[in-house]
């Protein structure tokens, strides 16, 4: 093996550290939800589908929805409203990189769920968004 | 791409993805790179705008409300806002070689704390043969989307040369 290439497979093991799988975010909103709710069993897809296309009223008057900007199918890149750029997709199917940063994860789920549900979203709420976006083939 | 080069490239790629991570998790000082989190952030939603187009007083102000972000949440933690914020003064119009970034902070009113580029004289003037009607076409959306017209935007060249009006 060159040194290049053993520099190389050092950085790429370094990197793979860093970044986390789908199910390992998803893993955190599990531990979560289980000490929400002793009860808990496991996430739905099917809920998660419901919260994503639910058209919510917002204090402004406006209808808001996950899907109004992230489209009907998650597969789909969206527009952000105002300013016209582009949101790709959110399903990993269409985008490896989403959901792999559970520090962005939180970040967005933090402020998408105040712009649409003006509150916080609980860990039931997000594990079941995720695993409906996870289930998209 | 020759082989060597390829390696090289990817190496740098996974550096520019590691070091910053790594730097955070010591707690040390950004190091190489001071614009990467402004970039990475600030361009989620739209341009990355230029900081030297506002002045110091305008993006305290702007960074100080991120949680109501002219209508959206674009709350980050506080480490974060902390370092974009020292990276937007030391660029701001009063810091910023870029030649328009003089005009910009010129044409302000000296208690005039803009939060956005295109509340300034110095935009109004530049843009006022834009009739309303080219603003809301399609692939424009608002003032706000500058590479529509300046493709050149991401790269900071807003020469009239490089402007494409859109159908």
């Amino acid at each position: 093996m060159s040194k290049t290439t053993v520099v190389l497979a050092l950085m790429l093991t370094a990197a793979n550290v860093l970044a986390a799988s789908p199910g390992e975010v998803l893993q955190t909103y599990t531990a979560q939800a289980k000490k929400d709710n002793p009860s808990f069993k496991e996430f739905s897809a099917a809920g998660g589908d419901k919260f994503y296309h639910a058209a919510v009223k917002h204090s402004s008057g406006k209808q808001v929805s996950c899907a109004a900007c992230h489209t009907d199918n998650p597969r789909n890149a969206g527009k952000h409203e105002k300013t016209s750029k582009e949101i790709l997709p959110l399903a990993p199917a269409a985008n490896k990189d989403r959901f792999t940063d559970a520090a962005k994860v939180e970040k967005w789920f933090k402020r998408n769920c105040q712009d649409v549900l003006e509150r916080e979203c609980n860990a039931r709420e997000k594990g079941d968004f995720m695993t409906y976006v996870l289930s998209i083939k | 791409m020759p082989r060597r080069t390829l390696v090289v490239a990817l190496c740098a790629c996974t550096f520019a993805f590691a070091l910053p991570a790594a730097a955070q998790t010591a707690n040390q000082t950004p190091a190489a790179n001071p614009g990467a989190k402004w970039k990475a952030e600030c361009s989620s939603c739209h341009m990355a705008y230029p900081p030297g187009y506002l002045p110091e007083r305008s993006w305290r102000k702007l960074m100080s409300g991120l949680d109501k972000h002219f209508g959206e949440n674009a709350g980050l933690d506080a480490v974060t806002t902390r370092e974009i914020t020292d990276y937007l003064v030391s660029n701001s119009a009063e810091k910023s070689s870029d030649r328009r970034a003089g005009r910009f902070l010129g044409s302000l009113a000296a208690n005039a704390i803009p939060l956005r580029i295109t509340e300034t004289p110095y935009f109004r003037r530049k843009h006022d043969e834009v009739r309303p009607e080219v603003w809301k076409r399609p692939k424009v959306g608002s003032p706000a989307n500058c590479i529509a017209c300046h493709v050149g935007a991401e790269r900071g060249d807003f020469s009239e040369r490089n402007v494409k009006i859109p159908q």
